[in-house]
């Protein structure tokens, strides 16, 4: 596993004249960390949705490793190594843990034993070993965002699409979450690129920080300059109390 | 599969094979039915206990492939064993064209089932109409007595007992090893949430496709064995809704997308039926078994949703879940 290149430029988003993302562009130079962030509705899952192929975009051009994966259906944005969690969790809730992860590790394992070989071994890392025969539907919130993380990994993807997988964890789950995927993205050199609310998880993780609001893209910077910036501050962050 | 199910699994088969040693005429008539609603069970539970897309149509595709190794068979005199490849064709056919609308134009849950009703039932009127095919008065072959002819399906209970047995036994095998392949892995998660199955490079449609296209296949070798052991072919009957209903309730009562559920369904539910059939003719009340189909279908819905198998496999500690 190694990471890739995403580019996106000049992606535009419309449904049916309702204008949900415009002209927003930026790079994850392979193996870092970048997080998208902004307000509810700003077009954040949007971008997440037309890279990962639920939706073709209606401008611009989306390449991973300089090849282009606008307009490709779901599954072969997966071939050319995206991995994706869904912000509301979409476990297979009839099936085992264990069985979740292997559906995803039979991507590119057709047999079914060192597909769950692989499964058991990612499930191990992300402490979900335990409750591998559990059904999905069993799971609390936490466990099952670290589901969809261990399902879209199994993939083996050079580019991990993570939406909001720290939303409703505690903080020291949170910090957990945080070094795993640290750890993840050092050992593996996997690309990650995250939609975040949590700013304590964006802070200690992302590299680059890219802010969009009402579908356009208002900054972007480090962790510490977005924190600084003006138009951030005003339609997201907000100010802290002058008193 | 543990040791205990092995072996289980092993006595029944061995029952079964000597069955018409041990059964009269009558016994072994209703086996053959039980066989035979487990067979068309196990085809249908691929659709909807795997892959989870409902058809209320599978009559189409058993109709068609009856229609046509019994239309090659008295028109040409070409015999089952080939015509079956033909009969597998036509529903290969149809399922794919049923499938491609369906899934291609993404009509999930009742609207994908409404759309198969349609095709079974647009199938019957044409067939109504289908000089070739005998029309309305339907197609009759020609039976022969007291012969035992393999090769052209013509003989007697016994022979069509173990054919009806080879087949369920295989149905059984097949279904076990695509559950236990990628593909079969592929149908759970496309049940579970298709947009998920996606993310994680399952080809949704072509998966689907697969399902429609070997559930139909393997329903149209029943159409063919029903249309050569009863010797007759209707519209009315081969094409009815009534008719695909009955092929579900097998899966549904034994349990969905178990490999053991049309089974242990088709036992209850044929079994349950002759006798409500002898109380209704002794006391001359008509439709008690339609009642007990009613309350049966009932009484699993609201008490064991997942079916009886799964219910029974656990108390006999054989352990099948629903995968």
């Amino acid at each position: 596993m190694s990471g890739a290149r995403l580019e996106l430029s000049g992606i535009g988003k419309t449904f049916r004249g309702l204008r949900a993302v415009h002209d927003v562009s930026f790079a994850v130079p392979a193996g870092t960390i970048h997080a998208l962030i902004g307000p509810n509705g700003a077009g954040k899952t949007t971008i997440f949705n037309v890279i990962a192929g639920v939706f073709a975009p209606t401008a611009g051009t989306v390449t991973l490793d300089g090849r282009s994966i606008a307009g490709l259906r779901p599954d072969r944005v997966c071939d050319a190594g995206v991995g994706r969690t869904f912000q509301i969790v979409k476990p297979f809730k009839g099936l085992s843990v264990l069985e979740n992860v292997t559906v995803g590790a039979l991507h590119r394992r057709p047999q079914l034993g060192p597909a769950r070989a692989h499964a058991e071994a990612i499930l191990q890392r992300l402490g979900l070993h335990d409750r591998r025969h559990q059904l999905a539907e069993n799971l609390t919130l936490p466990d099952r965002k670290r589901l969809e993380v261990a399902r879209a990994l199994a993939t083996e993807p050079k580019l991990l699409l993570l939406d909001e997988v720290m939303a409703g964890l505690r903080p020291t789950e949170v910090d957990v979450m945080v070094g795993f995927l640290r750890e993840l993205s050092a050992q593996t050199g996997l690309t990650i690129l995250l939609i975040e609310h949590v700013m304590r998880a964006v802070m200690a993780l992302a590299a680059q920080v890219t802010v969009v609001s009402y579908g356009e893209k208002i900054a972007e910077g480090t962790p510490a300059e977005i924190a600084r910036n003006q138009a951030v501050l005003d339609v997201y962050l907000g100010h802290e109390d002058p008193a | 599969m543990n040791r205990r199910a092995l072996a289980g699994l092993l006595i029944l088969l061995a029952l079964l094979v000597a069955a018409p040693a041990l059964l009269g005429g009558y016994g072994l008539s209703v086996l053959i039915l039980v066989l035979y609603f487990a067979y068309v069970g196990q085809a249908w539970n691929i659709m909807m206990g795997f892959a989870g897309q409902l058809s209320l149509g599978h009559a189409l595709y058993a109709g068609l492939g009856g229609y046509v190794a019994a239309g090659l068979y008295t028109h040409y005199g070409i015999g089952p064993w080939m015509g079956v490849f033909a009969a597998v064709g036509a529903a290969v056919a149809a399922g794919a064209i049923v499938g491609y609308l369906g899934f291609r134009f993404s009509l999930a849950g009742v609207y994908f089932a409404l759309l198969t009703i349609a095709f079974g039932e647009f199938t019957r009127i044409g067939f109504d109409n289908w000089t070739w095919a005998g029309g309305s008065g339907g197609m009759f072959l020609k039976v022969e007595r007291g012969i035992t002819d393999l090769a052209n399906l013509r003989g007697g209970t016994v022979m069509f007992y173990y054919v009806i047995l080879a087949m369920t036994v295989a149905a059984f095998l097949l279904c076990r090893a695509l559950l236990e392949s990628r593909l079969g892995r592929y149908w759970l998660a496309i049940r579970e949430d298709a947009e998920a199955a996606q993310a994680v490079g399952v080809p949704v449609l072509w998966c689907k496709m697969l399902a429609v296209t070997i559930s139909a296949a393997l329903t149209a070798l029943a159409g063919v064995w029903n249309a050569f052991y009863y010797n007759n072919l209707f519209p009315e009957t081969a094409f009815a809704v009534g008719r695909s209903i009955e092929m579900t309730l097998s899966p549904i009562i034994g349990g969905l997308g178990t490999l053991f559920g049309p089974f242990v369904g088709a036992v209850v539910l044929t079994g349950m039926g002759e006798i409500f059939t002898d109380l209704s003719d002794q006391f001359h009340v008509a439709g008690l078994k339609q009642i007990f189909y009613g309350l049966a279908l009932l009484i699993i819905v609201m008490y064991r949703p997942a079916g009886i198998w799964p219910w029974i496999a656990a108390r006999l500690g054989f352990e099948e879940k629903r995968k």
